[in-house]
């Protein structure tokens, strides 16, 4: 919900070589998920950092789509909203809100969607409405946005959540989002886990550098099923984590060099 | 049938207590001027009408113009929740909010069935998820010529919407462009239209990806540069992200939230 801006929440891992947070491992393995040359619509929060990343790097000839309008956006700083100056003057083109959702989403446009959330269950399906009960929530979250079209009509989804028993839970609070039919991918702050064709159960088949599959499992609300052939997620790069932390830093500076808003406003009104 | 007028007295005119009210742009082009002036005049009661309400319907909301809310996403960009909109829902400070809720298709189809004067817009599939039990505004159909189940959704037809534009020509075209969001269905949707521009110029110049919005569909005009800040015009200004950034502090406590108010809104004078 609040972007990629908190670094690193867990302990440093793998230090071998290049240390580097669990945050930075989540955005990457979110990045690698980007698949070259195919049409992405990026959803609001973690996703737009590994966008930026999976287009610096493998995946040069994505089309990055927003649901501001803009198709074939070229960030090569992280944008703070998906509305932003950067996706509008980087597009191809853009078009209204009424469009990029009828003619290019619901038109069966989209190979694949990235959405964050603040709670996933077992199947996929996602909650950002509420915390708690919908008319005396405990927690009013921004609500469903553009996350329920983008999970019904992309080819797959590819969640990006970092995972504590809190956000992957058994039962959702609220089903903003009902589940992608096609393969969904989540990726967290610990592994990977990944729709069992048969079941739609979201299954681990990663798990990060340092971290066991206890330790992922205590963080799981479910009873969470291990695939047979789970495997470790190759560590970041220096080249994935020198991108990473290049346009990361530009977007920091941006928010730095502007003036306060009370200037603003008082200009505004002036 | 367009005046051009003051920003005081096009607010004064064409907003009244009880009207259903959309002030939209999406992130790009964001009508604060104009929301700031409604707050000065105090109105009260209204149905406040957005696809992505940002900062300046929290503002609203937190200085009780809003009695009902419908809208299919509400939070500050790049930084999370919008406070005076969470102690609202959650604690009906300063008083309570009615929500009518909606996804951001759904809601792309009712305001363009509202601009063609159609009863309901269509999305393609069922219903699934919860907001249908709470949105009396959605309804399961069967499509006419092949059964294929979709769903309807209510036309929006809001009393006045309140676009901010790059410029207009003396003759009171409006022209805009960049990130256009909803505006053109939201202006043609609407009973009663206010723009707010950047400039006045004698003559639009056609620019890529423009959009006209032509004088005989607009009540008033309004030159005020500035218009959209903190948010960001293309071509004239960028995004003021340390204010948004700011506001996810400011907007946490609610002395602190009515003394910011106070200083930066309510006691500027308007244009």
């Amino acid at each position: 919900m609040d972007g990629g801006k908190r670094l690193g929440v867990r302990t440093s891992m793998n230090p071998a070589s290049h240390p580097y947070t669990s945050e930075e491992m989540m955005t990457i393995a979110a990045a690698r998920k980007f698949r070259n040359r195919a049409i992405c619509f990026v959803g609001v929060g973690p996703p737009t950092a590994a966008a930026c990343v999976a287009r610096e790097l493998h995946a040069p000839n994505i089309t990055l789509v927003y649901e501001s309008g803009t198709i074939g956006s070229k960030p090569t700083a992280v944008p703070l909203s998906i509305a932003d100056p950067e996706l509008a003057e980087t597009a191809e083109f853009i078009v209204s809100v009424p469009e990029i959702f009828a003619y290019w989403l619901q038109g069966g446009r989209i190979d694949m969607g990235f959405l964050g959330t603040a709670q996933v269950d077992r199947f996929g399906n996602l909650n950002t409405t509420v915390i708690g009960d919908y008319q005396s929530p405990k927690v009013r979250l921004p609500g469903a946005g553009g996350a329920p079209h983008i999970a019904a009509n992309a080819r797959e989804i590819v969640v990006i959540l970092r995972h504590n028993p809190k956000a992957l839970v058994p039962r959702l609070d609220f089903l903003s989002t009902p589940r992608c039919e096609g393969p969904i991918t989540l990726v967290t702050d610990m592994g990977i886990l990944e729709s069992e064709p048969a079941t739609g159960e979201l299954t681990l088949t990663s798990h990060f550098a340092g971290i066991s599959v206890g330790e992922i499992r205590e963080a799981t609300g479910w009873p969470l099923v291990i695939a047979a052939d789970l495997s470790e997620t190759p560590p970041p790069s220096e080249q994935e984590l020198s991108v990473l932390r290049c346009i990361t830093s530009k977007r920091t500076q941006l928010g730095k060099t502007t003036l306060t808003s009370a200037n603003h406003n008082r200009l505004a009104a002036a | 049938m367009f005046q051009v007028t003051t920003l005081r007295e096009a607010i004064a005119e064409f907003v009244h207590d009880g009207d259903r009210v959309a002030l939209e742009g999406f992130s790009h082009l964001v009508p604060f001027a104009a929301g700031h002036e409604i707050i000065r005049q105090r109105r009260r009661n209204l149905t406040l009408i957005r696809l992505s309400a940002d900062i300046i319907y929290d503002q609203m909301i937190g200085m009780g113009c809003a009695r009902k809310l419908i809208f299919s996403w509400a939070g500050n960009p790049g930084f999370g929740l919008l406070h005076r909109f969470r102690d609202a829902v959650e604690n009906r400070w300063p008083r309570p909010l009615e929500l009518e809720e909606h996804t951001h298709a759904a809601l792309a189809v009712a305001f363009a069935a509202g601009a063609a004067r159609l009863p309901f817009g269509i999305l393609r599939g069922d219903p699934r998820n919860d907001l249908f039990k709470y949105t009396p505004a959605f309804a399961p159909m069967a499509c006419l010529f092949t059964g294929e189940g979709v769903t309807a959704v209510r036309a929006i037809r809001p009393d006045v919407t309140v676009i901010h534009a790059q410029r207009a020509d003396k003759h009171g075209n409006v022209q805009l462009w960049g990130i256009v969001g909803i505006q053109k269905e939201a202006v043609l949707a609407a009973e009663r239209v206010i723009v707010t521009v950047e400039e006045l110029c004698e003559q639009i110049e056609p620019v890529t990806n423009g959009m006209v919005i032509p004088s005989w569909v607009i009540h008033a005009i309004v030159q005020l540069s500035g218009g959209a800040r903190p948010s960001y015009v293309d071509g004239y200004y960028g995004r003021n992200d340390e204010s948004y950034r700011e506001w996810d502090t400011v907007a946490r406590d609610r002395e602190q939230f009515l003394q910011w108010m106070e200083e930066n809104v309510l006691e500027c004078v308007p244009a």
